[in-house]
């Protein structure tokens, strides 16, 4: 096999599990190190420059990072609490407002559209407004935020919270136009603007378009428009039985909220069984802590309506016959249900919808009518609107928005500055030695065997007196104190000098999860075969030295299940290991364009 | 040595030995030798060892005397007793305990100066009675723990790290145990766990005086460019003269074909076989003289000779010879273990 080259910047970057998963590519041990150190307002620098709402994301993000960490493949899938900590940084920081990117008194003359007010515009406008773009920012709804706010219950999500950090962006000299919904992407166009782009949602939420749904039409409700409008406080009451369709994240949000409407018998009807879900299963647990049953296997057949008004619903209750790799193989109606209920919320997903964009403008329509979108610079068909967020590509989460925002603001940079689009800044990476002395590292390498820390939550009578009780209380010192050394610290990388080994062993026999190996070299089934312990994860490369100078062999390190303890190192007695620090190096806007995409901005911390 | 403790965290895919256990049950204080000693790679090889052979910690004893290599009996089987004895005694302790209780896995760990100085006598009188035990040297041809002072077993003109060079004769361990009889003599390296664990099985489960001469190079005194003791030297002048393949009778089938002119099997007294692949034709680990001359001959070219260099499995050990008692004496019923004052004025009688 060939050597492994290091020097390739998504080499380390990959061992880091939990920043290669993130969309954003957030930090995340850096963060998590900082807050161990209690430097808290710095741990928020270092997640706003990749993610830009770390307050909001340390409540609701989808947490990508979590099912990657490595600590999780550890201890049975309870990874760092990756996202919770994120909050921590974010409720303890100190003030920040002198540490954020400013917008420069001379303007550059370039003007910017953008329609939307939520994540992806707000990522935009916050890389753009530092360079002296002007960003106009056309917002449908009378406040910010888009889906964060219409979609995501108070409850978990304090308008608060989301004010402080969009006032972030919006205090850089945006112009926000509030209740100024984008009615003709010709006019827009011929206002002169010199790029814009399409932060616009995905606001359509999915029909069910069965028998009844007519005539019940005044209890059946469609999830986000439904959330929506519980925002804005146009509905504060629903009836006591309520019945959910669709066992998405929306679906719990429906019917948590439902519960503090005066909802007092909540079922969640699932068409399969529980692996098939698309909820996340924390935002689960969340929603049967309060008691919302979950039922599975029920197909919904037709609306059931007397005398004008909805009395509940038929199911078709379903078998399934699965095969040996878990996958639905036949589906069988064993018998029908009806399940009685005065309301009916539909979360079976949501559609974009574009009416307001011409289909003559030279922006390209393709499959379902989404527009064409160049996965990598977000430019559509015509090359001075962009897209980004769930108008893009339909429906992801918010933390996917913030990357195709800062992805956009790079493309629109560029167009800006009359650079093709396409010659972007590759991603780097820095390495640092983290050796401070003898047996000393710059990190606290020791491994903390304790459980994932559990999110305490406010009493359930208590939470179900005001919409807007936060549910969850954040962590406590103790909490944060225990968790933060749960993580691993995977971006402190084992690098190593093959001149220096003395082939002694030391690290082998040191190594508390066996991952090292010396051995021949060779085709890779044998050299596979020769681990000291079973690759059980295929997907992760190993690492293979170039030959060691008495033996010719090679030194190989399987990353699944590295502690990064550093053991090897201190047990090295030629320094053949160190540990080091990958600062992975994400171009924004900011180093882009302008012909002088040359210096990194300094990373906070 | 290192600051934090080996941290013990089970993953996936982690070896079980037939007791459910762990390699990690088999390990014990966190060593405090120098970055990259070779001791403490003869130390995992004898957890793996040991691990390998399912024996219960509780049922093997490991004792030492005084030196770096008499260190490591704490970094492995942290659930056994054992004895630090006093300098170059650890035979005798080690003979007391398989006299008390032959029902032991003993191992002694020792280094060339707690053998080859100070305990040659001990050790030389051990092979004599063939006491069942594996009798482990880690030599590195200095005293590490002061400082690095050559010993016994130095080659003559060895190089110091600093000074004179040295002037006496060695004392090679392998051919002492040759000419004194004993009935299992190995060599290997410590960087060679392929071939250091079969033979440590081998060795543990061989009965009698199982001696196995590790070449650990002292990665602080005697691992520079001249010494003839360091990694590089090792790596390129061991000559393996006969690889050892332990076969465990109760987790491994033996399906080789015995009849191959090259592989010696060899059978011990619990049922387990050893298959002796030798390197050369006129090798031949069970005649003690070419074993000697084959030794001898290697030497003079500067190659060092791995392997099982010879073994007599048919020698009987120490409780056979001396007729004594092998039952485990804490096993003795009371009244056999203290047949009472009749008896003892009967036996008294017998000398008067």
């Amino acid at each position: 096999m060939k050597a492994t080259d290091t020097s390739e910047p998504d080499y380390f970057h990959r061992v880091v599990d939990c920043q290669w998963a993130c969309p954003a590519h957030t930090a995340v041990p850096e963060y998590i190190r900082l807050i161990a150190q209690g430097r808290f307002t710095d741990a928020y620098m270092v997640n706003r420059e990749s993610n830009v709402f770390p307050g909001i994301l340390g409540r609701v993000c989808d947490r990508p990072c979590e099912p990657a960490c490595r600590r999780g493949r550890l201890d049975k899938d309870k990874p760092v609490a990756i996202c919770r900590l994120k909050r921590v940084a974010a409720d303890y920081r100190d003030d920040v407002a002198g540490l954020l990117p400013q917008a420069p008194a001379q303007k550059n003359g370039k003007r910017i559209a953008l329609i939307g007010a939520g994540p992806a515009s707000l990522t935009v406008a916050n890389d753009l407004l530092p360079l002296g773009y002007a960003c106009t920012i056309f917002e449908a709804l009378d406040k910010t935020g888009g889906l964060m706010r219409t979609n995501i219950p108070s409850f978990r999500l304090p308008d608060k919270v989301l004010d402080e950090e969009i006032d972030m962006i919006l205090n850089m000299g945006a112009d926000l136009r509030l209740g100024t919904r984008a009615e003709s992407m010709k006019a827009l166009l011929d206002e002169g603007y010199d790029a814009v782009f399409v932060g616009s949602g995905a606001p359509h939420g999915k029909e069910l378009d069965l028998p009844g749904r007519q005539e019940a039409d005044a209890n059946v409700h469609i999830g986000i428009q439904w959330l929506e409008s519980v925002a804005f406080e146009h509905i504060d009451t629903i009836g006591k039985r309520v019945l959910i369709i669709g066992v998405g994240n929306t679906a719990m949000d429906c019917c948590r909220t439902s519960l503090r409407l005066g909802a007092e018998n909540v079922k969640v009807m699932a068409r399969k069984p529980r692996g098939f879900f698309k909820a996340s299963h924390w935002e689960l647990e969340d929603a049967e802590e309060e008691m919302v049953e979950i039922i599975v296997n029920h197909s919904p057949k037709h609306f059931v309506v007397e005398g004008g008004r909805l009395k509940g619903m038929m199911f078709e209750k379903l078998e399934y016959t699965l095969d040996d790799k878990g996958q639905i193989r036949d589906t069988e109606v064993v018998e029908e249900v009806f399940l009685a209920c005065d309301d009916v919320v539909l979360a079976i997903g949501q559609d974009n919808a574009f009416p307001w964009i011409e289909r003559d403008c030279g922006i390209e329509f393709g499959k379902w009518d989404m527009p064409v979108v160049d996965p990598i610079t977000y430019q559509s068909s015509r090359k001075d609107v962009f897209f980004g967020g769930d108008a893009a590509f339909g429906p992801k989460n918010i933390i996917w928005a913030v990357e195709h925002g800062h992805q956009a603001a790079i493309s629109i940079h560029k167009h800006c500055q009359g650079e093709d689009v396409s010659d972007r800044l590759p991603r780097g990476v820095n390495l640092l030695s983290t050796k401070m002395g003898l047996h000393e590292w710059s990190y606290s390498n020791d491994f903390e065997p304790a459980a994932r820390r559990a999110m305490n939550h406010v009493d359930l009578k208590e939470r179900f007196k005001k919409l807007d009780v936060e549910v969850e209380l954040g962590f406590t010192a103790d909490q944060v104190a225990t968790e933060v050394e749960r993580c691993l610290n995977c971006d402190i990388q084992t690098v190593f000098t093959e001149s220096l080994c003395t082939e002694c062993d030391a690290c082998i026999d040191i190594c508390p999860v066996d991952c090292l190996t010396i051995a021949p070299n060779g085709e890779e089934p044998a050299v596979r075969e020769s681990l000291t312990a079973p690759a059980v994860n295929p997907d992760q490369p190993f690492f293979l030295s170039e030959p060691l100078k008495y033996t010719g062999r090679v030194m190989l390190k399987d990353e699944n299940f590295c502690l990064h303890c550093g053991l090897c190192a201190e047990r090295c007695p030629t320094a053949a290991w160190d540990m080091q620090q990958s600062v992975i190096t994400i171009p924004y806007a900011a180093e882009e364009g302008g012909g002088s995409a040359s210096c990194q901005q300094q990373k906070t911390g | 040595m290192s600051f934090i403790r080996k941290p013990r965290v089970p993953y996936e895919g982690q070896e079980v030995n037939a007791l459910g256990r762990t390699r990690a049950d088999y390990e014990g204080f966190m060593s405090t030798l120098c970055a990259g000693c070779g001791h403490d790679s003869v130390t995992a090889a004898i957890t793996r060892a040991f691990f390998e052979l399912s024996i219960p910690p509780h049922r093997a004893v490991k004792i030492s005397g005084i030196g770096c290599s008499s260190k490591t009996t704490a970094y492995f089987l942290g659930q056994s007793h054992g004895n630090n004895t006093a300098h170059g005694r650890m035979p005798s302790i080690a003979t007391g305990t398989q006299a008390a209780n032959a029902g032991l896995h003993c191992i002694g760990v020792s280094g060339d100066g707690d053998t080859l100085s100070i305990g040659l006598g001990q050790f030389a009188h051990a092979i004599r009675r063939n006491v069942n035990m594996l009798y482990v040297i880690e030599n590195n041809g200095v005293y590490g723990l002061t400082k690095g002072q050559f010993s016994a077993s130095a080659a003559l003109g060895a190089k110091p790290k600093k000074g004179e060079a040295n002037v006496q004769m060695p004392i090679d361990p392998v051919k002492t145990a040759l000419a004194l009889g004993a009935s299992f003599i190995a060599r290997s390296f410590s960087g060679d766990k392929a071939q250091l664990v079969p033979l440590i099985k081998a060795g543990l489960s061989h009965k009698g005086f199982a001696l196995i001469d590790v070449l650990s190079p002292c990665v602080t005194f005697n691992d520079h460019e001249d010494s003839t003791m360091s990694y590089a030297y090792a790596y390129q002048n061991l000559q393996p003269a006969a690889d050892a393949d332990f076969i465990d009778p109760n987790r491994e089938e033996i399906v080789t074909d015995y009849d191959q002119g090259d592989i010696i099997p060899v059978t011990l007294h619990d049922g387990s076989k050893i298959l002796l692949k030798k390197a050369e034709e006129d090798y031949d680990p069970r005649d003690l003289g070419r074993a000697f001359d084959y030794v001898m001959r290697h030497q003079e070219q500067g190659q060092i000779v791995t392997g099982l260099l010879y073994i007599d499995e048919t020698l009987p050990d120490m409780h056979e010879g001396n007729k004594t008692v092998g039952t485990p004496l804490v096993d003795l019923p009371f009244e056999d273990l203290c047949p009472g004052s009749d008896a003892l004025a009967s036996l008294q009688e017998r000398y008067r």
